[in-house]
């Protein structure tokens, strides 16, 4: 009697430890998250040793790579609300596009955009699922209509007003550009002063390589 | 801890108390299985870390500058060539009297790397012979029009691994290095 009693007792395992343990990592996992949002233009970026991280405020990222239709697209972000929204109230004022207090609050939640100015209120109307979903054609940034060079300006000068400090540029482009693709920004940067970014690499080991 | 004790469901044989105990744990399994669940998810959802980025600083392009170019010694410079299909060709010193090269190299540890410590080495070396020790070796990388983006990275971070803190992109060709980058596959030209 006694016997079989032991026997039963022996096979459920105590699961209280593994159970502290599994809520432990999962609280851990929801406080640092930074949930993922789906890229409206994906890029594969090269890697690299450097260590030094992305900041989080002031920064405006320019992506370039290729698009489904196969061609080069230029891509721009900006982070931080207060900035998108001042930026989208000064590129409208200057190219003469009307965005209203509703769109500026819904530019300053999306992400990243390619799309001509005149075309924007209709990716910001979109869903956000959407967005990713769009064709965007890019930004336009030939010598008749530069308006990645607009929005450098506009975003540059919204980052001193409201923060007083320049604003970070990075470069995210895809390991299979083109240099010259990357030299036209690379360009439209210094012809605005700006000789010092950042390029967006993944991480790579010191050894294996 | 995580014991409830829900009175004794069991009883009959065998003694009261170690009846009581049999049944006062709870079943923690389901309660794991959610929480590995709900760990999973956070964990593919995330993204763990903000990516890395490497700062670049280019000089300079007013075209108001007039300030004289400065001359190096062409001892100490190193011109890397970026061409298509991740070829890269090397020399040191001037094309028409080069100290070493052309020679086409691999990318990575046993192929650039190598080459640009050693020649830093013995750049520094010939510093030290002149008196100024403090001047190394100057790398010019010249991405041509048919590089692409990973191997401009790839040079860069090739700059950081091994040390060398004075390097210029120039993307200007002269004509007898755009035929030395654009034949197919390069042989050490004959001097």
């Amino acid at each position: 009697m006694a016997k079989i009693k032991m026997k039963k007792k022996s096979t459920s395992t105590d699961m209280t430890a593994m159970c502290d343990v599994a809520f432990l990592l999962l609280t851990f996992f929801i406080l640092t998250a930074t949930a993922k949002v789906p890229e409206a233009l994906p890029v594969d970026t090269p890697s690299s040793v450097a260590q030094t991280k992305l900041p989080d405020t002031d920064l405006a990222i320019i992506t370039i790579g290729k698009g489904k239709d196969g061609k080069s697209k230029v891509f721009f972000d900006i982070k931080g609300r207060d900035i998108r929204k001042k930026t989208l109230e000064g590129m409208g004022a200057k190219l003469g596009v009307n965005f209203s207090e509703k769109d500026q609050e819904n530019f300053s939640l999306m992400d990243d955009f390619g799309v001509p100015l005149a075309n924007l209120k209709q990716i910001i109307d979109m869903k956000a699922s959407d967005r990713s979903k769009a064709n965007q054609p890019g930004i336009p940034l030939d010598s008749l209509d530069n308006q990645l060079k607009e929005w450098l300006l506009v975003s540059r000068r919204a980052t001193i007003d409201l923060h007083d400090k320049e604003l970070q540029i990075a470069i995210k482009g895809d390991a299979k550009e083109q240099y010259p693709a990357i030299r036209k920004i690379m360009d439209i940067l210094q012809d605005q002063k700006i000789n010092s970014f950042n390029l967006v690499t993944g991480m790579r080991g010191r050894d294996d390589f | 801890m995580a014991e409830l004790n829900t009175g004794d469901g069991g009883g009959g044989k065998g003694g009261k108390v170690r009846s009581k105990k049999q049944n006062s744990k709870v079943d923690l399994t389901a309660m794991v299985d959610l929480a590995f669940l709900l760990i999973t998810f956070f964990m593919l959802t995330t993204t763990l870390s903000k990516p890395q980025s490497m700062d670049l600083s280019l000089p300079d392009k007013d075209p108001k500058d007039d300030a004289p170019p400065v001359k190096v010694d062409e001892n100490r410079t190193m011109t890397v060539m970026l061409g298509a299909d991740n070829k890269m060709v090397y020399y040191m010193g001037l094309l028409a009297t080069p100290i070493a090269g052309p020679k086409e190299i691999a990318y990575g540890k046993d192929g650039i790397r190598k080459e640009l410590l050693s020649r830093k080495k013995s750049v520094l070396a010939y510093s030290a012979a002149l008196g100024k020790p403090k001047n190394g070796i100057i790398v010019i990388i010249k991405p041509t029009k048919k590089s692409n983006y990973r191997n401009l990275v790839d040079i860069l971070d090739e700059m950081a691994i091994s040390g060398v803190d004075t390097y210029a992109i120039v993307p200007e060709f002269t004509p007898e290095e755009t035929k030395l980058i654009d034949k197919s596959p390069a042989v050490e030209t004959p001097q």
